[in-house]
């Protein structure tokens, strides 16, 4: 039988699948650059927890309240930003993640920076096993879907894709206001597993983390999501014995992911990112079609 | 009264614009955001700081040291982070900048603690009043040493060979190169002198906050970012210009609103531009060129 730990693990790991999957589809299939997960996390995480310990909301309603919440602030913030080119969305995602943060600090109900105690314990690993079956099979489905090729159209080339009628801004605000949903699925996951919750476990860190993930499997596949998820998550818990990992940790994320960008931007088992590659042929064109080199890409 | 927090504003303001010219200076050339610029803001700080206090040298010494070795740093992001990615997709520079920015700032944690560091005052404290406003000599020499930079920079990029070379590459990096201007090399003085800018910013905010730490760049580069895009990024006057008023609105909203949300006002203001007027109060809307 598993050990309490190892389940405190696999939960663990599951809960990153969630949180990297859901950021896959809006870095690997989408190639918008969102570098504040976290803040999805969080106000799943808060939400779903307020309702349950003041409205007694049961538990699966208040995971899907804490997602469409999520998913509200998603759009919110989404919607003026997507419309721009993808840089400004990862200086928005990035900075609403930080106000996120400062607002559950200094709101009342959040109880502040001391955190939010004494959320019931139901998360379980059945819980959390079936809710990563529906997020992978979900996202599945929206990638395979006309709604899936839309968002890969516009990831390998925004232009072209509006050009063949794809309406760019309604489908990257789509994919983001799923990708915080379950964001906020996992957010709620966490608040009723670990009980107790406090602003400054979703910050700036907890999206790298994401992205690291999701770098590192691989951007652009599922089961990338799911290998980055399993190694971040597992990885310092086997090099415990080495001493304190923790305190590098954080300069190895940001190492993994300059590395990753220059040895293998596919990450462990993903695609590659077809603006990587077309280079030459794109030169070829734009010779061809005598409109300069392409060198704007770069 | 009102004043008195207008002034605040500038002062902070001119900290702003000098990080933000780095941000714009480095957009204008490669379309990259240097997520990194912040860390080279931060590690101006502790360059001065540690020159001023371990090695006791003179502050003006120690600021233009601290630029320089912060324009070092700069070139050498470049090299490692950036140079290899320059045929990729956008997304790996952007995600690479990411992870230099997180190593940086953690590797500082690792090195100097996360305990704040207290910069020692460089000068006697002496406050001068005038009849609307008080401002001390450190202030003073915050707003001087920005102004005389940026007067500088403005100098260089407009009247230089190197700067017609650098506006030459902005415009357009083929024909720059047909040209006979080395790509590469303006690259590189480009993050040198971006990098040097953050440093010196670095340096001031030591003196006129007094507190360094290695996660100070986290915030005023996201403000530098916030500020650049307001005055329309990649314009040199825009940086300028964006600096000084999200440090007057960041104070105007500290004094009157809420202190609390101080740093949100950034974030909101960089909404409410992107919203409305995504090419910023300076820039002209970009024309995709396909």
């Amino acid at each position: 039988m598993l050990s309490p730990y190892y389940i405190q693990l696999v939960i663990l790991v599951g809960i990153n699948t969630i949180m990297a999957s859901s950021l896959n589809l809006i870095i690997g299939y989408t190639g918008q650059l969102s570098i504040g997960h976290a803040a999805f996390m969080s106000i799943g995480a808060y939400a779903s927890a307020l309702v349950t310990v003041h409205f007694n909301f049961p538990f699966i309603a208040s995971l899907l309240f804490g997602a469409l919440v999520a998913t509200l602030f998603g759009l919110l913030i989404g919607a003026p930003t997507l419309k721009l080119k993808g840089d400004y969305l990862a200086i928005a995602t990035l900075g609403f993640c930080e106000i996120v943060r400062i607002v559950f600090l200094n709101l009342d109900i959040t109880g502040g920076s001391v955190g939010l105690r004494g959320i019931p314990k139901k998360t379980t690993l059945l819980t959390v096993v079936v809710a990563v079956l529906i997020t992978i099979f979900v996202l599945n489905r929206i990638i395979n879907s006309r709604i899936g090729r839309a968002l890969i159209a516009i990831r390998e080339d925004e232009t072209a894709a509006e050009s063949m009628g794809i309406n760019t801004t309604y489908y990257k605000v789509i994919c983001f206001g799923v990708g915080a949903f379950f964001g906020g699925l996992g957010g709620g996951l966490f608040a009723h597993f670990f009980r107790f919750i406090q602003p400054n476990s979703f910050g700036f860190m907890c999206s790298i983390e994401h992205l690291c993930m999701v770098v590192l499997g691989g951007m652009g596949s599922m089961w990338g999501a799911f290998i980055g998820a399993t190694a971040i998550t597992a990885i310092p818990e086997l090099l415990r014995f080495l001493g304190d990992f923790a305190d590098y940790r954080m300069v190895i994320y940001g190492a993994i992911l300059v590395i990753m960008m220059r040895v293998r931007p596919q990450g462990i088992i993903g695609q590659r990112l077809s603006a990587d590659q077309v280079s030459i042929g794109e030169k070829l064109f734009n010779r061809w079609a005598g409109m300069g080199t392409g060198g704007k890409r770069g | 009264m009102f004043v008195q927090q207008l002034m605040n504003g500038v002062i902070l303001g001119s900290t702003y614009a000098l990080i933000a010219l780095g941000y714009t200076m480095v957009y204008g050339i490669i379309e990259l955001i240097n997520f990194a610029h912040g860390e080279i803001y931060m590690f101006g700080a502790f360059v001065g700081l540690l020159l001023v206090t371990v090695l006791d040298i003179p502050f003006f010494l120690a600021f233009l040291l601290a630029m320089a070795l912060g324009s070092l740093l700069g070139v050498t992001v470049e090299y490692l982070a950036y140079r290899p990615l320059r045929r990729s997709s956008r997304l790996s520079a952007l995600i690479s900048a990411i992870g230099a920015s997180f190593f940086l700032s953690n590797l500082a944690l690792l090195i100097m603690g996360s305990q704040p560091f207290s910069f020692p005052n460089p000068f006697e404290a002496k406050i001068y009043h005038t009849p609307l406003f008080i401002i001390s000599r450190v202030e003073i020499t915050v707003l001087l040493s920005s102004l005389i930079l940026m007067i500088a920079l403005t100098f260089f990029v407009q009247r230089t060979k190197i700067g017609k070379a650098m506006r030459a590459t902005a415009q357009d990096k083929d024909t720059a190169s047909l040209m006979g201007i080395n790509i590469d090399r303006i690259i590189t003085i480009t993050f040198a002198v971006g990098s040097a800018l953050g440093a010196a910013a670095g340096v001031m905010v030591g003196i006129y906050f007094r507190t360094v730490t290695p996660t100070m760049g986290f915030m005023p580069g996201l403000k530098g970012f916030v500020a650049a895009v307001l005055g329309g990024i990649g314009n040199i006057p825009g940086a300028m210009l964006g600096g000084i008023l999200l440090g007057i609105a960041e104070v105007m909203g500290a004094a009157y609103i809420s202190s609390q949300y101080r740093d949100a006002v950034a974030f909101a203001l960089l909404i409410i531009i992107l919203l409305f007027k995504p090419a910023g109060l300076l820039g002209r809307p970009a024309q995709e060129k396909v």
